[in-house]
């Protein structure tokens, strides 16, 4: 049972780590590699405490699309990120009063957090035994079944995102000239061919 | 030595302070405020994670993907914005944001 508190101490070392450097990098690009480096051990923290398809979701949709999508739009953007640092040093001094203030009373709270037995008794979906049913297997046994309300209101809103950023990111150009299957299609011999009746010896 | 409750939430407890810590620090770039809110997510996700693990409730979990599937849609149309925003006025400065102020 070594291995737990080891583990649990390299994934939460670096994932804090990681999330410094998120905030604190000079350059964007960093920041999104960081934020990966983040997510991935938050992932094994995840794993853990016994969560295997959560952290491969996480796995998935962040470092797969969300930290790619940073990527994308920081690499896209011609922006002068070292213009944009200027006044950090300002914000800094009421930023660390602030985190400190909020971390202490986190923890202060945190630290008191006392489980009584009976809470548990009245589990809304009790975890079953994992040797029976895995992970995965009772999230779908539960999500389907008694959150199915939640998990399509989820898609709504996953669908009404992606609707949303298409509509606002697609833009017509005028100067760009596209292809009109509609005026192809009606196209027929009489608009489309001209017949010239040329007199010999002349031109045209 | 064993690793409880505690442990996770003072993880999860540090991550938020850091995504709060970030918004000041980055006040004029929304990409890494962008960043800084996935990052109080994330430690959101960690709570509930770590409370469904301990508590031995799968709704926890459940809950954890649906906050996962809003964060995605937010960071989604979050950047989206920032890009038309970036069409229409060539920087993506916080102060800029000031069209709606009349």
């Amino acid at each position: 049972m070594i291995l737990q508190p080891i583990f649990f101490y390299i994934f939460s070392i670096v994932t804090v780590a990681s999330a410094f450097m998120v905030i604190s990098s000079r350059n964007p690009v960093h920041s999104v590699l960081f934020l990966i480096l983040a997510f991935f051990n938050a992932a094994g923290l995840f794993i853990l405490l016994g969560a295997e398809f959560l952290a491969m979701i996480l796995v998935v949709v962040y470092v797969g699309a969300v930290a790619v999508l940073f990527l994308f739009v920081v690499m896209m953007l011609d922006i002068d990120f070292g213009e944009l640092r200027q006044g950090v040093l300002q914000y800094l001094p009421v930023g660390a009063v602030i985190g400190l203030i909020l971390l202490v009373e986190l923890v202060t709270v945190l630290g008191g957090v006392v489980i009584s037995p009976e809470v548990s008794a009245g589990a809304a979906a009790p975890i079953p035994p994992l040797e029976q049913v895995s992970n995965i297997a009772a999230i779908g046994a539960v999500l389907y079944t008694r959150y199915l309300f939640f998990f399509q209101v989820s898609g709504l809103i996953l669908l009404v995102a992606m609707i949303g950023a298409i509509v606002l990111t697609l833009r017509h150009r005028e100067t760009v000239r596209r292809q009109s299957i509609a005026n192809q299609v009606a196209r027929n011999p009489a608009s489309a061919v001209e017949v010239v009746q040329v007199k010999s010896g002349r031109g045209i | 030595m064993t690793i409880g409750l505690g442990h996770y939430l003072t993880v999860a407890a540090v991550l938020f302070t850091l995504g709060v810590f970030g918004i000041f620090l980055n006040r004029r770039n929304v990409i890494i405020i962008l960043m800084s809110v996935e990052l109080i997510l994330l430690a959101v996700n960690i709570n509930l994670i770590a409370f469904s693990a301990f508590l031995h409730d799968l709704a926890g979990q459940i809950f954890a993907l649906l906050v996962l599937t809003v964060a995605a849609a937010e960071a989604a149309i979050g950047l989206a914005i920032l890009v038309v925003f970036y069409r229409n006025r060539g920087s993506i400065a916080v102060e800029d944001i000031n069209l709606m102020k009349g």
